[in-house]
């Protein structure tokens, strides 16, 4: 764990005297090497975060293993089962909730990705009060999922709401958006792509302006479209932008309780939108079945892994970490 | 009449309407997508001023006789013990995590030392964890093993005294600064990567120390991702809800922060108060619509990094 200096002292150790003095400088050395030496730095930040990260992990995974239920005391933790796991594999909450969650993960990931890099565009061209509209666009975002959920619940109002207001002067509707189970997920994600398509324009911006400008105009010279050039040039240079922001987005999404919580006001969301995300905290902190509660939070860890852990790799082999 | 003149004026024409037609084309859709990024804001402005708002047509702004300020009043109302508590929360814990991911990261990034790749990758796997995963230990924690609402006495010095309010405060900041470390020390990362390494070493053969290094040429350096950072998490544990709701529970508690207390303001058996629940929301998004405004560019760059 030592710098470079304990390869370099490693092979001189032979013989009893020799090697007393030889730790000792070893020792010495790995005092004074930058690990060490940083290590106020860093140590402090990291030990926290790792206690709180990790060893939450760990810890809820070793209460997914208990029985755990009712009021909060210490746990008991001898005797250890996969029960939670096969009764959340049973479950038909369990089931329908996973089901929500992946439609709205795909849907809301790949039509806000989309949008996202149509704003982009739209912004990168020529055009007057460029941060202004940027602002405007990415105005949404820097607003609480708490706030925007109440925005939303009232322009989805039967009666009042703009949407079925606008819709009702070309004769459409009125349509019940929150309480019909098959229209409120697809209200849901509209709602979350309103909030999310800004910071991926900013997230594409940024790529799109690394691109140099020359591009643009050896298209152009060849006589390419300006949707030819971005069709075939310019949107396959945003990959790496694009897998980012996808990752974000499927964070998100696979979190998404606070939206659904605050537009709602009850840890039960209407049939249809409820997800892993709201049953999970809703079996925690509603009706106390903290092992079974755990155990459907691993279960959506392990999605989030399954998301971050390849893209953590491709950057660290990218060295872009 | 010669051929050229004829066709020249025909290639302009050609020209000129497609040009400002795709121009127009291309204001036209900017304008549509504002109305669309700001018609729910609108709507919910204008709502949270009319008397008997909710009855009414959604998009017309309040007329003189039913304006109203009242919503707003009451709203202030029942959310001022939320503001206190929220930036009694977040002002200390946005500090501290711009403290820790700075020495943090100048720790992991200009500071070179051998196999220093899987602590930044344990790192940054922090800003992904779905909170939901440590939601049930957080909660066993704060109740059963270091409940701080009884008091932090450490042998015989009392650090904290017992208080629900302020203790159930103090155990929001604390997992907001221990959750909050990960993405500002990634923000970090990326701007210090970008400080010329010869600096660094050319103070280091000069023999200066860690330290000196840090605090005499990066920190210096560092203070426009400073003004990021702050401004990135301030919003983000200003706007954060599930801690609050996991740690304090319920929008009646002393210690409710204003997200909580939004969420079921102006609701009662008859339904929601639409006009009060709009004005609160728009109270509550105040202080981060207002630093949004003002560094609008900075958040910008957090986000995109």
């Amino acid at each position: 764990m030592a710098g470079s200096q304990d390869t370099v002292a490693g092979p001189g150790a032979s013989g009893g005297h020799a090697t007393g003095t030889d730790r000792r400088e070893r020792l010495r050395r790995f005092w004074k090497s930058d690990f060490v030496r940083s290590s106020p730095f860093w140590l402090i930040p990291f030990l926290l975060m790792g206690l709180a990260v990790y060893g939450g992990i760990i810890w809820n995974f070793l209460i997914s293993l208990t029985d755990y239920e009712g009021f909060l005391q210490p746990p008991d933790y001898s005797n250890l089962d996969f029960e939670m796991y096969a009764q959340a594999l049973a479950d038909p909450a369990v089931f329908s909730t996973g089901r929500n969650t992946f439609v709205l993960l795909v849907a809301f990931t790949t039509i806000t990705l989309i949008l996202g890099i149509f704003l982009a565009i739209l912004i990168d061209s020529d055009i007057r009060q460029k941060n202004t509209v940027q602002t405007i666009y990415l105005l949404p975002f820097a607003l609480s999922f708490v706030v925007t959920a109440q925005f939303w619940l009232w322009m989805y109002n039967f009666q009042n709401g703009l949407v079925n207001t606008v819709l009702g002067l070309f004769g459409l509707g009125p349509y019940n958006w929150i309480g019909n189970p098959e229209l409120v997920l697809g209200a849901i994600i509209f709602a979350l792509i309103w909030q999310f398509s800004g910071y991926c324009m900013v997230v594409f911006l940024a790529g799109l302006q690394s691109i140099p400008n020359d591009q643009f105009e050896a298209a152009k010279v060849d006589g390419a479209s300006i949707i030819k050039t971005y069709w075939r040039v310019i949107i396959p240079q945003l990959k790496s932008a694009s897998v980012s922001a996808a990752v974000v987005l499927m964070i998100f999404a696979l979190k998404i309780f606070t939206f659904l919580y605050a537009m709602f006001g009850t840890y039960r969301p209407p049939k249809g939108t409820d997800v892993l995300a709201t049953l999970m905290v809703r079996e925690a902190f509603n009706l106390q079945n903290w092992a079974y509660a755990a155990a459907i939070a691993t279960i959506l860890l392990a999605m989030g892994l399954a998301v971050v852990a390849p893209y953590l790799y491709y950057q660290y082999r990218a060295r872009a970490l | 009449m010669s051929q050229a003149t004829t066709s020249e004026p025909d290639g302009v024409a050609r020209l000129l309407p497609e040009i400002s037609y795709r121009r127009l084309g291309l204001y036209f859709l900017i304008l549509a997508f504002v109305a669309f990024f700001v018609s729910p804001i609108y709507t919910g402005l204008v709502t949270s001023l009319k008397a008997g708002g909710a009855a009414t047509t959604p998009f017309l702004p309040p007329t003189l006789d039913n304006f109203t300020l009242a919503n707003w009043g009451q709203a202030f109302d029942q959310l001022s013990r939320g503001f206190v508590n929220s930036f009694a929360m977040a002002i200390p814990a946005t500090l501290l995590d711009v403290i820790l991911g700075s020495t943090a990261a100048y720790g992991l990034t200009l500071v070179d030392w051998r196999r220093q790749m899987p602590v930044v990758l344990l790192f940054v796997f922090g800003i992904f964890l779905p909170y939901q995963a440590i939601l049930v230990p957080l909660s066993d924690f704060w109740t059963n093993m270091l409940p701080l609402t009884e008091g932090l006495i450490i042998e015989g010095i009392t650090i904290l005294p017992a208080s629900d309010r302020w203790g159930s405060l103090a155990e929001l900041t604390i997992t907001h600064v221990a959750y909050g470390i990960p993405i500002c020390f990634l923000l970090f990362r990326s701007y210090y990567k970008t400080i010329s390494k010869e600096l660094v070493e050319a103070a280091k053969v000069d023999g200066a120390s860690i330290t000196k290094i840090y605090t005499r040429i990066v920190l210096p350096l560092s203070k426009p991702m400073i003004g990021v950072v702050l401004i990135y998490q301030f919003t983000q544990i200003w706007n954060e809800f599930l801690f609050s709701l996991t740690l304090i529970g319920s929008s009646s508690d002393q210690a409710a922060t204003i997200t909580l207390i939004l969420s079921g303001i102006g609701a009662d058996l008859s339904g929601v108060n639409f006009p009060l629940r709009m004005a609160a929301a728009f109270l509550a998004a105040l202080p981060t619509i207002v630093i949004y405004v003002l560094f609008a560019e900075q958040f910008a760059e957090g986000i995109a990094t």
